[in-house]
């Protein structure tokens, strides 16, 4: 069981939230007209062995997004942060470490 | 190599079975070589078996990290089915049905394989509606399927829950005679000693760490244990596999999750088939040594841990209960999770990639066991010709770029739906 440390409800277990998505995929410009990026954006992941970015939704808590720093292969907890903080702060797909 | 046969197995039972060679060899690594697989498990081991024996590519070596058979194909819940509507898949799992069903005399090794049936149940006249279109786009390709009424269902699976209080009500089934079960660490060990016999050899306790380039192209692996130089590098390694291609600097489309199986204490016998529950993520089968064997949901968020969370195991058995009331005393005897290839439409890649000297086969979610022998011989035949054959010819990289996915759940780009 991971408990994930929502920033407003504290430590919750794993079972009130819902698995997200990889959040260091970032939509392009609405005006992106190449392919690539859109492909990228929609189907290509870094899938990382080790530390991983990642939306998470506190939908049986307080229905907020988080965002949650978390290890792939020793499922290690690392920061949570609301998503509506962490958007526009950090740098596009492919920037983590 | 010993024939095996009812004659070998009582001449050495004379002898008091101490005279059984080895089945494969354990050889020191050649400079060179025309195919080298990195990942002896079924896929793995059944590309090298398909090599040697359809395309006559004898020089070649398979490199596992750990032991043979160890990954995926010693985690998965053994169930081998052909059910597939979308263009691309169907022909591919109907030829791997029709090598599973020759697969023993053909590699002379019991793979026990047991077609023993499997039912999909539905539980509303959607999901019958949806079997039934199901059942004939396999009928028109030439597989069998037939649907069932809830009474047809009754008296075949008498032990189901067809009470008022059935969480949810059985309206049906769809169901394939030719699938069934077949023994997993066999499938592994069969294809093993076939490659290993045609010259092909099998590296264990070596690590690919990196891969050797020259003007571009690959030409070999870096192992923990020294390089090994290739004219052609394949991977077999589903569930590593964004590793792997991201030591080659490629992405994907897959992300990787933990997948749980489970198996019961020993019991009579009780379930002769294949089940797989409609109204939620689970199936269930017994292993000829009577434990129920049990397989849900994903754990549903990226891992490579091997090891999965207590929520899904509680998920299952509720699933379980809700479905075979008559299980709820029964206890586990083990759990255990794999970890999977979840592709962005659920199906899989036989492929050449874009970086020259490597091929891909991969992105196999949770249906890779039954897929063993016509991955292997499809991947071969790629290898081989340097161009797939028609049954593989969709499971390419780039047919997102295309918009030719095959997503036969229709659940779109989010890996853990599918």
């Amino acid at each position: 069981m991971i408990r994930i440390d929502c920033p407003i409800c504290g430590p919750r277990a794993e079972t009130e939230f819902t698995y997200g998505a990889d959040a260091t995929v970032q939509r392009p410009a609405m005006d992106e007209g190449k392919v690539q990026p859109w492909l990228d954006y929609v189907f290509n992941r870094n899938n990382p062995r080790g530390a991983h970015r990642e939306y998470w939704h506190h939908v049986q808590g307080c229905r907020q997004w988080v965002v949650l720093e978390r290890n792939t292969l020793t499922h290690e907890i690392g920061s949570c942060r609301l998503a509506r903080d962490v958007e526009g702060q950090e740098e596009t797909q492919g920037a983590e470490a | 190599m010993t024939h095996y046969s009812a004659f070998s197995v009582f001449r050495h039972a004379l002898r008091g079975n101490k005279t059984w060679g080895r089945a494969w060899r354990d050889p020191e690594p050649k400079d060179q070589y025309d195919v080298l697989i990195v990942g002896a498990g079924g896929h793995g081991l059944a590309t090298a078996y398909y090599l040697a024996k359809e395309h006559g590519i004898t020089n070649v070596a398979v490199v596992e990290k750990g032991w043979l058979g160890g990954g995926n194909t010693g985690r998965n819940t053994t169930i081998v089915r052909s059910n597939y509507m979308m263009p691309g898949n169907t022909m591919f799992y109907e030829r791997s049905m029709k090598l599973w069903e020759n697969l023993s005399q053909d590699l002379n090794y019991n793979v026990m394989i047991s077609q023993r049936g499997q039912y999909n149940l539905c539980h509303s006249p959607g999901q019958m509606d949806a079997a039934r279109r199901r059942g004939n786009v396999m009928r028109a390709n030439g597989i069998d399927a037939e649907l069932f009424d809830r009474d047809e269902v009754k008296s075949r699976l008498p032990y189901l829950d067809y009470s008022e209080n059935a969480r949810f009500p059985v309206h049906g089934a769809i169901y394939q005679s030719r699938a069934g079960t077949a023994r997993h660490d066999a499938v592994a060990w069969g294809f093993a000693r076939g490659a290993d016999s045609r010259g092909v050899d099998i590296l264990q306790q070596r690590e690919v760490t990196g891969y050797l380039w020259e003007g571009g192209k690959i030409v070999g692996v870096q192992t923990n244990r020294g390089d090994i130089r290739a004219k052609k590098v394949a991977l077999c390694v589903a569930g590593h596999s964004g590793h792997l291609a991201q030591m080659a600097g490629l992405r994907l489309p897959i992300e990787t999750q933990c997948l749980q199986a489970y198996v019961t204490e020993p019991y009579k016998p009780l379930v002769d088939t294949v089940i797989s529950y409609g109204a939620a993520h689970f199936y269930v089968s017994q292993s000829d040594k009577g434990g129920l064997v049990l397989g849900g949901d994903l754990d549903m968020y990226n891992s490579y841990a091997q090891r999965g969370g207590l929520p899904i195991v509680e998920h299952t058995l509720a699933s379980a209960k809700a479905l075979m009331p008559c299980l709820s005393r029964l206890k586990l005897l083990r759990h255990w999770a794999g970890v999977m290839d979840m592709s962005m439409d659920g199906s899989p890649f036989i492929t050449k990639t874009p970086v020259g000297g490597l091929y891909l086969n991969g992105g196999w979610c949770y249906g890779g066991f039954k897929a063993t022998p016509a991955s292997g011989w499809c991947f071969a035949w790629t290898i081989a010709k340097d161009e797939p054959h028609p049954d593989n010819a969709e499971f390419t990289l780039d047919r997102f770029e295309r918009g030719y996915q095959i997503d036969e759940k229709g659940a779109g780009p989010q890996p853990n739906a599918h």
